[in-house]
């Protein structure tokens, strides 16, 4: 089925991780979420004393048992695949890039799993606060595991702390806390945290809604949708919030991949906010890639404009003026930098020649060139782009990230008005009567899923082509094997990951149907 | 002042404490490979995988943590490894996906594959996690085939890709005597956490039966180790030469060395004849006191001194030292603050591990409603 077609190395790499990935990102959000969520059922529980929120509790506990398993079971593959399949990365930025997956390790998983351990083990083993407080060590482990991977996945989109060190070839961290706080770690931490509790609240609200469609375990629904419901509603909220700023952040970072989420060609003043779109070939070509134009448009006046930039006549560049470059407004084409980069390129590659035969008059007037602001300001900035052999390779793939970012935005959008609606029919208690709501809940649960994985889409489809931005193009991170060897690990993960997946999708129905024990 | 050399050896210390720690908690794996041939029934077989369960997570956490702090430390390894010798790995990491998801679906109702099929996951982890393991360690001693060019770019010679490595039956010594290690740990330290008297025996007969083999694979790769030749490393020019009875140097030239290996042999020789001929639950301790400085050790002896602790053994100067794999003086000064958590994380878990271990595993609790593997 794969032989005719041909896809290099680095095509396979880029599928086997993005597949792993995505799998893993099928169980990471509900445990962030419904982490927390046990937590406050658990409070409630040893603050009341009510044994029907520890029956609660445990019900829930019981699917998220079933969904850690594998979401631990999916990460580890992550960690490792750095070194496997993209160690030329790993070389080149591990001494930066590596010490949040190690923090990572020391200081979250081992919280989480400890823990985890007493949560499930410890009930009739330990006091009811100790087992209290193993619940929330367990769900702070878990959000501060997705805090250190996600500095990690920051930096890549944004690379700071860091200089160039020509003895070694490689990037050096010169700072540790901006690392950390790298205003795009700021953002996807909160943005992607408070959607994984968006994810759990829908996940919970769903499931409940189906007990009472079959009007079944109806104290257990009704509890679980107010808890959810409320954590939903704040949460949803922050989801927009740092959505918009996540926005505003890239803008600034990453110009292309914002003018590709809006599939804005040509750059303008008074931008619009493209609410609802379809893309259709325009015939024209940059490059190779197509060009598309928008029909069926939504729009709401300048808002674009005014969300960059503050003012509503302030310009926000499109992917043209991106590519070509637009010097009334002080944008650089990528011709340019690709000139810029080539010539970094050149002089460190002069310094390694010279260390080679040792000669140390030229190396030390390099290493002052190198070392110097100018260099680093107008050059080195520019260095992932030597790799290049035509500016329009820079673009990602528009529709792509275009269609992802906005249903991700639209059902973000409808998920804070279901929970409004659950809230409110739960104070009205006329959730049973409302039955087209309890549908839209259950159904809601795979459009959950969606719209979270639709988020890395866009984050790691829009930085395309770069593994590093505007220093490591992802065809050079790869790993030097033979794209067979990944072809084959490639299926092997394709196979395992979906059978598990089958099994885990069994196994929670099943534990769903019979419903909490008595 | 804080120096780089201090600092890069100050990381090995924890990369070797982190690997003493791992094998120790290999018990788990160990203690699996036993699913099919110790027990005698289903009630048996889940007080086995129930005691086992409670720990998994230990030693899966720790391998991570092991190969982050590997990434963070020596990134040159890191890529150099891993990126090279795929298939060793890969196999490895499959080994550990399967077991991952095998506790928590074993015994649940609609788990489509069968009770079986996740007992063999099980089986299969308990097998092929330590030998694997085992014989990536030994690499360290016998080299592997790779060259790096100017820009630290790895190119490996065998098409294997770290499968190769099989071949060498050096290697082999330490996957075996790390896999009959992890399968002695198990008998013990399910002869601590179980309650039940048929089981017991059982465990006790198996013990001697593996810890023959362990000894002899353990003792047979020290002996062709430290009598072999060892990847020299000149310590101001880097050159990397091949020089007779380095390791043996190594071990012995260094007091801490020395006696981390010889205490921590007769901890484990006391934890053996501890539980074969006293039957006593205690000897996972000794044993686990035991296992952690001998490990120690042997890295120690492949990483510290003048030696290149992952050898190339077809292009000898792309050999890496401590030095040449190393992160920046700053990461490592970073991490090194991160480090001192460490014993507090160790603290916890000891805490928290005694108290839901406080009990042995019983037959009743079997049928009770807690959470049952
Ligand atoms: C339940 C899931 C969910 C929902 C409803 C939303 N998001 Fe989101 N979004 C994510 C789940 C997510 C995510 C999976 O967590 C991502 C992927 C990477 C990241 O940082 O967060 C993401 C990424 C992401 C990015 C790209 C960040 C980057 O490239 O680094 C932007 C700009 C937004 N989101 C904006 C929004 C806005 C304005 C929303 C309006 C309500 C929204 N998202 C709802
Ligand atoms: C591609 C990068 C990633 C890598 C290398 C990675 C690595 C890992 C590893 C090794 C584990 C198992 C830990 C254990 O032994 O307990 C794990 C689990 C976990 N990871 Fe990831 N991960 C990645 C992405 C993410 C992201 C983006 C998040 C969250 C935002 C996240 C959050 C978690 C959580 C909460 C767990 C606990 C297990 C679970 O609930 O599913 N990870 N990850
Ligand atoms: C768990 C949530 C995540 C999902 C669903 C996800 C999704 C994806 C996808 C779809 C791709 C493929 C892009 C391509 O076509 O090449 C990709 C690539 C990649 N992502 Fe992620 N990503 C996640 C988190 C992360 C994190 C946290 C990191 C880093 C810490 C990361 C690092 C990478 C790398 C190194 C690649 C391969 C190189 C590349 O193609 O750019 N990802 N990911």
């Amino acid at each position: 089925m794969i032989e005719n077609v041909d896809l290099s190395l680095v095509n396979w790499s880029r599928g086997q991780f993005a597949l792993t990935a995505i799998y893993h990102w099928l169980f990471v959000p509900l445990t962030l979420g419904l982490s927390f969520i046990l937590a406050f059922m658990e409070t409630i529980y040893v603050r009341t004393g009510d044994e029907v929120w520890k029956k609660i509790t445990k019900f829930w506990m019981t699917l998220f048992g079933i969904n850690f398993a594998i979401g631990v079971a999916t990460g580890i593959i992550l960690e490792f695949e750095f070194g496997t399949n993209w160690s030329n990365y790993s070389w080149f930025v591990g001494d930066i890039f590596g010490a949040p997956l190690a923090i990572e390790g020391i200081l979250a998983f081992f919280l989480e799993s400890t823990f985890v351990a007493v949560m499930f083990f410890g009930w009739n083993k330990v006091s009811k606060k100790f087992h209290l407080a193993s619940t929330w060590l367990v769900a702070i482990g878990a959000n501060l595991s997705a805090l250190w991977i996600l500095v990690a996945n920051a930096w890549m989109e944004n690379p700071v702390g860091m200089v160039f060190n020509p003895a070694t070839a490689r990037n050096e961290m010169n700072s540790f806390l901006d690392v950390v706080l790298n205003p795009v770690a700021v953002d996807k931490f909160t943005h992607t945290v408070t959607s994984g509790f968006v994810l759990a609240s829908v996940f919970v609200i769903g499931i409940s809604s189906w007990f009472l469609i079959r009007r079944r375990d109806e104290v257990l629904a009704k509890k679980s949708i107010l808890i959810a419901g409320i954590f939903g509603l704040v949460s949803s909220l922050l989801v927009a919030f740092t959505g918009d700023t996540s926005a505003r952040t890239i803008a600034k970072v990453q110009p292309v991949k914002f003018a590709a989420m809006e599939a804005l060609y040509e750059g303008r003043s008074d931008a619009g906010l493209t609410v609802i779109g379809v893309l259709t070939d325009s015939g024209e070509r940059i490059g190779e890639k197509k060009v598309h134009d928008m029909k069926m448009k939504i729009e709401v006046p300048e808002l674009l404009s005014i969300m960059t930039t503050g003012k509503d006549e302030g310009y926000v560049p499109g992917i043209r003026d991106l590519v070509n470059g637009n010097p009334e407004r002080g944008i650089l084409s990528v011709s340019e930098m690709m000139e810029r980069g080539t010539h970094a390129r050149q002089v460190l590659t002069d310094y390694k020649m010279a260390k080679e035969i040792g000669d140390t008059e030229t190396m030390s007037q390099l290493a002052a060139r190198i070392m110097g602001s100018d260099f680093t300001e107008n050059y080195f900035k520019y260095f992932g782009y030597s790799y290049f052999e035509h500016p329009w390779q820079v673009i990602p793939s528009v529709p792509l990230i275009f269609y992802s970012f906005h249903i991700m935005v639209g059902l973000g959008f409808f998920f804070i008005l279901l929970f409004i609606l659950a809230i409110s029919f739960h104070r009205r208690m006329t959730l049973e009567k409302n039955r087209w709501f309890l549908w839209t809940a259950l159904f809601s649960v795979p459009l959950v899923y969606l719209a979270s994985e639709l988020g890395w889409i866009v984050t790691e489809m829009g930085r395309q082509p770069w593994i590093i931005q505007n220093l490591m193009p992802v065809k050079v991170a790869v790993s030097n094997i033979s794209a067979g060897a990944v072809q084959t690990t490639f299926w092997l993960f394709a196979i395992l990951f979906t059978a598990l997946l089958i099994a885990e999708l069994s196994i929670m129905v099943k534990q769903v149907k019979t419903g909490p024990k008595h | 002042m804080i120096s780089h050399a201090f600092l890069q050896d100050y990381w090995w210390m924890i990369i070797s404490l982190l690997a003493g720690l791992l094998v120790f908690l290999m018990f788990v794996q160990g203690g699996q490979s036993f699913i099919f041939s110790l027990p005698r029934n289903d009630l048996q077989r889940k007080m086995l995988v129930n005691a086992l369960g409670r720990k998994w997570e230990f030693t899966f956490t720790t391998l991570v943590t092991f190969g982050g702090a590997f990434f963070a430390s020596f990134p040159l390894f890191y890529a150099t490894s891993f990126g090279g010798a795929y298939w060793v790995w890969m196999a490895i990491l499959f080994s550990f996906i399967i077991q991952a998801v095998a506790y928590e679906f074993r015994s649940k109702p609609s788990n489509v594959f069968g009770t079986r099929l996740f007992d063999s996951f099980l089986f299969i982890n308990g097998c092929l996690g330590p030998f694997l393991i085992g014989v990536a360690v030994a690499t360290f001693f016998t080299g592997s085939d790779f060259t790096l060019d100017l820009f630290n770019r790895v190119t490996w010679g065998s098409g294997w890709h770290g499968l190769e490595a099989l071949l060498n039956p050096v290697n082999l010594l330490l996957g075996l005597a790390v896999l009959f290690l992890a399968r002695v740990l198990g008998l013990m330290y399910l002869e601590n956490s179980v309650d039940d008297a048929e089981l017991g025996a059982a465990i006790k007969r198996a013990l001697l039966r593996n810890a023959i083999p362990f000894l002899v694979f353990f003792l047979a790769f020290v002996a062709s180790v430290m009598l072999g030749k060892g990847y020299m490393a000149d310590g101001v020019t880097g050159a990397v030469t091949m020089a007779k009875y380095h390791y043996l140097h190594n071990l012995t030239g260094s007091p801490v060395t020395l006696i981390l290996f010889a205490g921590g042999v007769v901890l484990v020789l006391v934890a053996l004849w501890l539980g074969i001929a006293r039957g006593s639950g205690r000897a996972i301790w000794y044993a686990g006191f035991g296992t952690v400085p001998v490990v120690m050790a042997l890295f120690f002896v492949a990483g510290y001194g003048e030696t290149a602790f992952y050898p190339s053994s077809s292009d000898m100067q792309s050999s890496l030292t401590l030095a040449r794999a190393s992160s920046s003086l700053f990461t490592l000064k970073a991490m090194m603050y991160v480090s001192f958590i460490i014993p507090f994380v160790v603290a916890y878990i000891w805490y928290a591990w005694r108290s839901i271990s406080r009990s042995s595993i019983t037959a009743e609790e079997m049928s009770g409603e807690d959470h049952i593997y």
